[in-house]
């Protein structure tokens, strides 16, 4: 009891410094449940609040997390040319991935939960800490070499107008992670399209040049590799190795269907995550371990996501039949491998605030979120993946869904009286 | 083929709200309750598949050169525009009134409302302009009406569910409405790009 003690010590005067208590308070709740509890009324007492509910999906995100800082390190050094085999150098892709990994979820944080603490300061609320899990999901779904400030100006683009302007957690229409992407997506899209950005420092590989190493990788990480005696980062001897073109599965099916993925991609390879993407989403037994966890936390509705999975097995099945282009041609159940299908199913549809309420609005949602997305993936030349835009897409839906299934009940009840 | 692209295309690729932008002033004032929502966009529908071929007939048979003065005279198509749009609104009050009195009390203000609302003059215009035939151009009405009315519909259920919100002050009302429909339209680009056409094509 240490640390309750240590925060209850340092706990700032509310009155003074407003800001600090805010800071201070929303620290002090994610760390401890509040014993406060309503008095009057119906409601239910439990310790299970936000916060803890909140950090369940960070906790089955963070094997996400670590497969993907180690992917963005092994794509880069299988584009450079060295260290082919997965697990060759281990230390180096991990150090990469880190240096990438890191500031994204530092630039992430900070910018959101600074806007988030202004904001609860300014209505005088609490810090509802929604910003946890959109936090926790933006770097991973975002090209490894985004620059910070694109990331920054997606981060404070979604959290004001896609949340504080609703009136802050709980109240937004659209999924806070998928507004940020979205920014990013339309306003920066060279950023976050075409074959080169899912490989970390693919670009200036593609010129010609050596692959570009900062201080942390010549100076911090290379001083203490070195002193261990292991293999370093060493820019000179990165080459451009031909035929590696950095193309997402998505990407290559979108041009030969199934027989181009197979080129270059096994199946294994796309299903245990050894393939560019954004950066959380290539590894599928992982994201299949973090949905099974929420599903049994009953964080996530399972309703979801069988209706998405239903909604892509129809919709795959349907353009089977109808056999137009290779894309079409894509066997129904190789969409639920390929792309981000399995982690906007478990973490992105799955957001509670902005899918249906109601039990049976939730199949629904999920059905059409399914079917949406594959017709964009399918069909739509514009976007490489269709997840993203369908999720938003249904958001806009769910209140009028669950509109007509409320009604729907009050009709049945009132014909019953 | 032809005429299910050009409703595919009208209701949801190009939407005449939330991708054009286009009548916008019902789509925020009548967009707060869903059950008048359905009225609005039900009597948009009505009236884009009245005028859209009534212009058109206007367009192609009177002002055309080859119509019915055998001159061009295609300045005076705004005008005329409007004023077959007032008239078809009023004929249509009229005879919805008469002969279907629980239609027009559920219709209300909002048909002889949708004589002002831009999205029926805008695709009258978009008709002449895309050059369809009178057929397509039947479907084209019926095909951004049903738009209109799911863009009004969704506005108005987003609306319902934040009644309680706790917007802050300076965007309550139109600011936030705005802001929604912005979002909308990202939501709605997710369709924009593809191309029935090319999929309805032999191969």
């Amino acid at each position: 009891m240490g640390l309750l003690q240590f925060l209850q010590r340092i706990e700032p005067d509310k009155k003074k410094s407003p800001l600090l208590h805010t800071a201070y308070d929303a620290f002090f709740t994610f760390a401890f449940t509040p014993n406060t509890v309503t008095k009057g009324g119906v409601h239910i007492r439990d310790g299970m609040d936000l916060k803890r509910l909140m950090v369940y999906v960070v906790l089955a995100l963070q094997l996400c997390y670590l497969f993907g800082s180690y992917n963005i390190g092994h794509q880069h050094f299988v584009a450079a040319g060295q260290h082919l085999g997965f697990l060759d150098a281990f230390h180096l892709k991990l150090a990469h991935g880190l240096i990438k990994m890191l500031p994204m979820f530092i630039v992430t944080h900070v910018v959101g939960l600074g806007i988030e603490f202004l904001f609860a300061a300014k209505k005088g609320h609490a810090v509802e800490e929604g910003f946890l899990v959109s936090g926790a999901l933006i770097p991973l779904i975002m090209p490894p070499d985004l620059p910070m400030w694109i990331l920054a100006l997606s981060v404070t683009f979604a959290v004001i107008l896609g949340k504080e302007a609703f009136g802050g957690t709980g109240m937004n229409i659209w999924n806070i992670a998928l507004l940020a992407r979205v920014f990013v997506f339309f306003a920066y899209p060279t950023e976050i399209s075409g074959d080169t950005c899912w490989v970390s420092g693919y670009d200036s590989l593609a010129a010609g040049s050596a692959a570009e190493y900062g201080w942390w990788h010549t100076g911090f990480f290379n001083s203490i590799f070195g002193s261990l005696g292991w293999p370093q980062f060493d820019a000179a001897r990165t080459v451009v190795v031909d035929g590696f073109s950095g193309a997402t599965p998505l990407a290559l099916a979108y041009q030969g269907g199934m027989e181009a993925v197979n080129q270059h991609y096994s199946i294994g390879q796309i299903f245990w995550g050894a393939i560019p993407g954004s950066i959380g989403e290539t590894n599928k037994p992982f994201i299949i371990l973090g949905a099974l966890f929420l599903i049994f936390t009953r964080v996530a509705s399972w309703r979801i996501m069988a209706g998405m999975v239903l909604g892509v097995g129809v919709t795959g099945l349907l353009f089977n039949a109808w056999g137009f282009n290779a894309f079409m041609m894509v066997p129904w159940y190789y969409h639920y491998i390929l792309g981000s299908f399995l982690f906007a199913m478990a973490f992105m549809a799955t957001d509670p605030v902005t899918a249906s309420g109601t039990n049976k609005g939730k199949w629904i949602y999920g059905f059409f979120i399914g079917m949406v997305g594959l017709i964009v993936r399918v069909l739509n030349p514009a976007y490489p993946e269709g997840w993203m835009l369908a999720i938003l897409f249904m958001n806009s839906f769910a209140p009028l869904i669950d509109y007509f299934i409320v009604q729907s009940n009050i009709k049945k009840r009132t014909s019953r009286v | 083929m032809d005429l299910l692209n050009i409703f595919i295309k009208s209701a949801f690729i190009e939407n005449m709200v939330l991708s054009y932008f286009i009548g916008m002033c019902s789509f925020l004032a009548v967009s707060k309750s869903v059950k008048t929502a359905i009225g609005l966009g039900a009597a948009v529908i009505f009236v884009l598949a009245i005028t859209v071929p009534i212009n058109w007939v206007v367009s192609e048979l009177v002002l055309g050169p080859n119509g019915l003065f055998k001159t061009d005279l295609t300045f005076l198509r705004f005008i005329l525009f409007i004023a077959s749009i007032a008239a078809t609104v009023q004929l249509v009050e009229m005879a919805v009134e008469k002969y279907s009195p629980s239609l027009y009390n559920a219709l209300g203000i909002f048909l002889p409302l949708i004589t002002v609302n831009c999205a029926i003059l805008g695709a009258a215009l978009f008709m002449v302009a895309r050059e369809y035939t009178f057929s397509e151009s039947v479907v084209y009405g019926v095909g951004s009406g049903f738009g209109w009315l799911i863009a009004i519909v969704l506005m108005a259920a987003i609306r319902e569910k934040m009644r309680y919100s706790q917007v802050p002050a300076a965007l309550r009302g139109l600011g936030m409405a705005f802001i929604l429909t912005a979002f909308l339209g990202i939501a709605f680009m997710s369709l924009m790009g593809i191309n029935p056409a090319t999929y309805f094509a032999k191969h």
